[in-house]
Formats: C-alpha cells, structure tokens, sequence
C-alpha cells in the first residue's frame, strides 16, 4: 500500500495559539490605528514629502506583493513541474500567497491619499497605466489561487489541480512583472529605468516567497507537533540556495548594465560608493545579510543540517529583502533627477540635492500591520481548513527512504 | 502609429464638428469677445483643439533672485504665501506649482536663472501612468489633475521629469473659488486654465513678470506672437530627449 498524505485542520484550541493570533492582531490594529493617524491627519505627519513621494509602507507593500506570488512558487513545482514531494506542501503555499497578497495590498491602499476613493480606483481604469493593470491584476491572482486552493481540497475537482495550477502560475508571472513594471515604467528616473527590473523582481520573489515559506512551514509543524522529516527541509534550504544566488546574479546584472550606461555613473555611485544609509543598506543589509551569509549558512557543512541555521537564514533573506527594497524605492527617488544636464542646479524646491526622508513610526506601523494581516490570515484559516499535512516525515517524503522499494506519494485525502 | 492615427482623426474630427458649430450658433457672440488671441470660452462649450496653450521662457531676460512670477501664482492661486493654509506641512511637504531654478554651468560657472512649472506635455507620463485617469490632458493642451477622482497614489509625481506636481499632505481652508484643491490629491500648474476660460489670454506669472521673460499664447495659432517669437529664434524643450512635445519652451538654457 503506498503510503498516505493527510491532511487536517490545526487544534488551534491551546494558549499558546490564541496568544500567537491575538499578538498578530494586536499589530494589525496598531497598524489601523496609525492609519487612522495618517489619514485624519494628513501625510504630513509621515516622513513622506514631495522628493520622497512614495516611503516605508511602499517598501512592505512591494515587498509583500513580491513575496506572495514568491510563495506561490512551492505549488507550482508540484502542479506545473509535477514534483510529488512538494504536493502535499501546496495548500500552504496557496494560502500564504493569498495573505501575503492581501497584507501588501492592505499595506498600498492604505497609504493612499484618499483610500475612500479605492471604488474609484476600480471603475475609472486608465487603460494606459501600468498600475491600473494591477488592480486587474491582484483580484485575479486571488481568484486564480482560491479556485486552485478549492481544487486541492475537494476530490471531486483533484484532476484538475494541474490545469489550474498552471493558470495561477502564469498569473503570478504577471503579477509580479506588473509590479516590477510600476518602476521600470519611470522612465524619468535613473534608478528605475531598466528592463532589467522586472526579471530581478520575479527572482526576488522566489527566495524571499521561499525564505517566507520555509521559516512558516517549521514554525508551524514545531508548535503543532506535526513531523518534518529533513528530506523536505533538506529540498527547500537547497532550493532556497539557489534562489539567492540567482538573486545575486541579478543585482550583479543590474548594477553592471547600469555602469555601462555613463548617465547612470553617478547614480550608481551613490548607490555603491557615497550613499550615505543606502550605500550601507545596499552593502551590509542587501548583499551581507540578504545575500552573501544565508547563502554561506544554507551551503555549509555543519550549519546547513541546523533547523535553527536554516531558520536564521530564512530571516536573513526577509530582512535583506526589505532591505533591498529601501534601496531601490526610496534611493531611486533620493538621488536628484537629472532635468538640466551639464548644469549644478539648485532650488526652492530640492533640485539637485540628495532628498532626506526619516520614516515615521505611522509609517512603520502600517507596514507591520500588513505583514499582520498575513500572518493572522494564515494562523487562523490553518486553524478552521485542512491546509496542512499531519505529517512530513521523511517516511512518507523521501522517495529513498526506504531503498528497496518505491514510496511514492500519490493519493491525498483529507481527515474527516 | 496606427492609435496616433486615430488620434489625429478624432482631433480632426472634433476640430472641424467645434468650428461647423461655432461659426453655425454662437459665432457671432463668440467674435465680439475676442480678447488678444484668446476668447472666453462658454461653459457649455468643450475646449477646442484649435487651440494648444504654451509658454515661451526667455531665460537670458530672468532676472537673478527675480521671483516675481513664483509669487503671483501663489496668490493666484492661493498657494504658498497666497494661502494660510499648509502650516503643518514641512518644507519639503508644502506645495510649489512653480519654482525659481538656478543653473550653474560646471565648465565656466556662468549663473542663470528661469521659472520651471509644469511642462504641459503632448505625451504627458502623468497621464498615462494615472490609474484612474484623473490625471488628463485638456483638448487645448493643458494637463490637469480632475480632484474629484485622484485617488492620491502619486504615482504621476513619480512619472513627471520635471518634479513639476506637489502633494496636498494636510486638510486645507483657504482656497480661491476659481481653483479647487484638497487634502490627499496631487496638483500642479494648470497653467492658469479659469483665467484662460475666463478670456483673460494670459497667466498670472507671465502677467507678473516685469521683464518679459515669460509669454503666454497659442502655439498652434501661426500668428500668434508666441509662434512668431518661435519661429524667430531658437529654442528648447527641457529633457526634449524623452519626445514629450512640451507646452513650455525655453531660450537661453
Ligand atoms: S495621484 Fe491622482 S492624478 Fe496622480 S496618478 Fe494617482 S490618481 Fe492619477
């Protein structure tokens, strides 16, 4: 008898479980309530102003988006690439990417100027703009990945999880050019200009859409006291390595095809060299803590076998994500347009000079508050839907666990 | 190419339909109230693409540390000094429809200064990039923000080369009739689109500028002083690499 992945709803009755969704939505309303400040007030009260036009809750925004159609990534390698062993690791990934998704989402719409207006937002669409794409973009992805989600968990639709798998993978390449898009359409500006920028985010949004993935996944089966056989955690922290090192192909990619443009040479001088806090955010948070130590931790001998290593690594990737997005949306617009070549300018209104920006705590909070969401969605929905499997152990994982045979996973089911 | 084809048979279209029906039905009324190259415009009657609105800056003729232009609009347009509002915002938070920029040459540091506003773009980035298109551009060439359906992204202040829009970050009061604005949109220079409709075939900077470095007129009226003046000298389009056919055109940069 081939061995049987089941599938069951958390007990979620224990302290411990309330605590965890009550400090998730503490956060959450902390974040309304600095949006109630933002918007009875006005942005004056951010750090935001007319050189630094879009600050802190962009950097989670983006990066959340990101990420979601990143975590979609474990689904689509079972689905589209047809890999068993990540099968039973789908509904997970669907599911966060549909929070991850509604946090950024939160986080953007939010921070608008006029947020009671989002129903304008969705009838009056530009057909020309890139970001009135996205607003087709972002419901579709939820629908896509519902149905997907609903597809997994009832029988009767299972033969299809492939066709409909395929469907929301397209749709998460979409979204996240779109979203890459939103900035290489800025033609204007020097840092955003490339074509290069879209193809990064999608790599971007595989390790960090990993990173997320693996460290919930462990901290799910620890505190639910569900097995998690090495196999699995062995496949994804490989997999994740080599997510960033195409990561640090890209951002290698980037700055290089920047350098060979001369109009660019100052700008990337004040990325790599003078920057000030992004130069430091560039070198020690994107390529240190992002790129170069989880890259050596997932790689090395002793520390890669670590849960607790592999689990620093995730967050290494997280906070050298964020990092990564600072840099390139605010950094793009810190550093002065270039409108009078060949002249020093200078006026009333910032021309020429490195514009400041010191982020307020509102800002923060709204961006917490949208990871949050995130994470109270997915804590609650594992709690009331079978999302995740009773057991990952290597038993009924590891293809080669017992060499004699053959294991493999096929049939699902669902605990009654 | 073909859209631009299309565009340009709409425009004729629509040219031809408002001239059949001007010289028809109010023409007459309409004559009498020409004023210079511009005429009132009824309020029943859409903005012609007859007319494409410009500026010409001289900026040989700006005078150092001269604001006089900045400073009109602001009370024209109840901004800045010419409004108590935004005294919560911080310097980089308040508002600038038009700014004074000082140009340094780095080989032999000549010094001059010229006006810089919003360009009035033919291909405006704002308005593409706009998702709800609340961000438009007027048959006549003047690029405005409609408040009533901005949603306040700011995603056209990241489009414009020119940091030509500003973003309203707190409730504001005293506000001129003639020129709605509100907490939370994005504005810029309308290029003083009430006086234009109002028939005053001006603006308020090139009204206030004693040295005459500033003229308002109708660039696609040959004989406007504006479209002579043009054809008399050269001049230059700022960021012209971007092929936005700018509104405002400079001399002496
Ligand atoms: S801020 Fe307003 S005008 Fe500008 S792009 Fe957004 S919705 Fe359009």
């Amino acid at each position: 008898m081939k061995p049987v992945v089941h599938y069951s709803a958390i007990e979620g009755r224990s302290l411990a479980f309330w605590g965890l969704l009550g400090t998730f939505g503490l956060f959450l309303v902390l974040g309304l309530g600095a949006v109630w400040v933002m918007e009875h007030n006005g942005h004056h009260v951010t750090g935001m102003n007319n050189q630094i036009i879009w600050g802190l809750p962009h950097v989670f925004a983006v990066f959340m988006i990101i990420a979601a159609s990143g975590i979609l990534n474990v689904a689509s390698i079972a689905s589209v690439f047809g890999k068993k062993m990540y099968k039973p690791l789908s509904r997970l990934s669907a599911l966060m990417a549909i929070a991850f998704l509604g946090g950024g989402l939160m986080v953007l719409m939010l921070d608008l100027g006029r947020p009671d207006r989002l129903v304008i937002a969705a009838t009056y669409l530009n057909p020309k703009s890139v970001f009135a794409w996205n607003i087709l973009l972002y419901p579709g992805f939820f629908a896509a990945v519902g149905a997907y989600i609903w597809f997994m968990m009832e029988r009767r639709m299972n033969r299809y999880t492939h066709q409909i798998g395929l469907f929301a993978f397209v749709w998460r390449l979409l979204l996240t050019t779109g979203t890459g898009s939103i900035f290489g359409f800025v033609v204007a500006r020097n840092g955003y200009d490339a074509a290069v920028l879209a193809p990064m985010f999608i790599i971007m949004s595989f390790g960090f859409g990993l990173a997320i993935y693996l460290l919930s996944l462990m901290a799910t089966c620890r505190w639910t006291g569900r097995e998690l056989g090495d196999s699995v955690v062995r496949q994804l922290k490989n997999l994740l390595g080599v997510f960033i090192a195409a990561m640090f192909y890209f951002v290698f990619v980037f700055h290089l095809t920047s350098l060979y443009g001369t109009e660019n040479h100052s700008f990337e001088n004040f990325i790599l060299v003078d920057g000030g806090l992004f130069t430091q955010l560039f070198w020690i948070g994107w390529v240190g803590v992002g790129l170069v130590l989880p890259l050596a931790i997932v790689y090395h001998p002793s520390m890669s076998k670590s849960r607790a290593w592999i689990g620093i690594a995730c967050a290494m990737v997280i906070a050298g994500g964020l990092a990564s997005m600072y840099v390139i949306i605010i950094g793009g617009q810190a550093f002065p347009m270039s409108i009078f070549p060949g002249f020093e300018v200078s006026s009333s209104f910032g021309d020429g000079q490195i514009a400041s920006y010191a982020p307020s705590i509102w800002e923060l909070g709204l961006g917490i508050g949208g990871i949050a969401l995130a994470l109270a969605m997915t804590t609650f929905a594992i709690k009331v839907l079978p999302f995740v499997p009773d057991s990952l152990s290597d038993e009924l994982m590891d293809p080669h666990y017992t060499p004699a045979k053959e294991v493999e996973v096929e049939a699902e089911t669902d605990a009654a | 190419m073909n859209e631009q084809k299309i565009d340009q048979y709409r425009r004729d279209f629509f040219t031809k339909a408002t001239a059949t029906a001007a010289t028809g039905v109010i023409a007459p009324g309409v004559m009498l109230m020409q004023v210079g190259q511009a005429q009132a415009r009824p309020l029943d009657q859409a903005a012609s693409n007859k007319n494409r609105w410009g500026l010409l800056i001289d900026s040989n003729k700006c005078a150092d540390g001269c604001s006089d232009c900045v400073k009109a609009c602001e009370s024209e347009n109840a901004w800045g000094s010419g409004s108590t509002d935004e005294q919560k915002s911080d310097a980089g938070q308040k508002a600038q429809w038009i700014r004074t920029v000082t140009l340094k040459n780095k080989l032999t540091s000549k010094e001059h200064q010229l006006p810089m506003m919003c360009q009035h773009c033919e291909q405006p980035p704002c308005v593409d990039v706009c998702p709800t298109g609340a961000s438009f551009k007027r048959a006549d060439g003047i690029v405005l923000v409609d408040k009533h359906i901005c949603i306040g992204c700011r995603y056209c202040m990241m489009a414009c080369p020119y940091k030509a829009r500003s973003f309203i970050h707190e409730d504001l009061h005293d506000q001129s009739p003639d020129v709605p604005r509100g907490k939370g949109t994005v504005e810029s220079c309308t290029l003083c689109v009430h006086k234009i409709d109002r028939g005053d075939g001006t603006t308020a900077c090139a009204e206030a500028c004693t040295h005459q470095a500033i003229l308002f007129g109708d660039l696609n009226d040959p004989n406007s002083t504006i479209s002579i003046e043009m054809k008399k000298h050269a001049t230059t389009q700022i960021r012209a690499d971007l092929n936005l056919n700018t509104g405002v055109r400079y001399r002496g940069i």
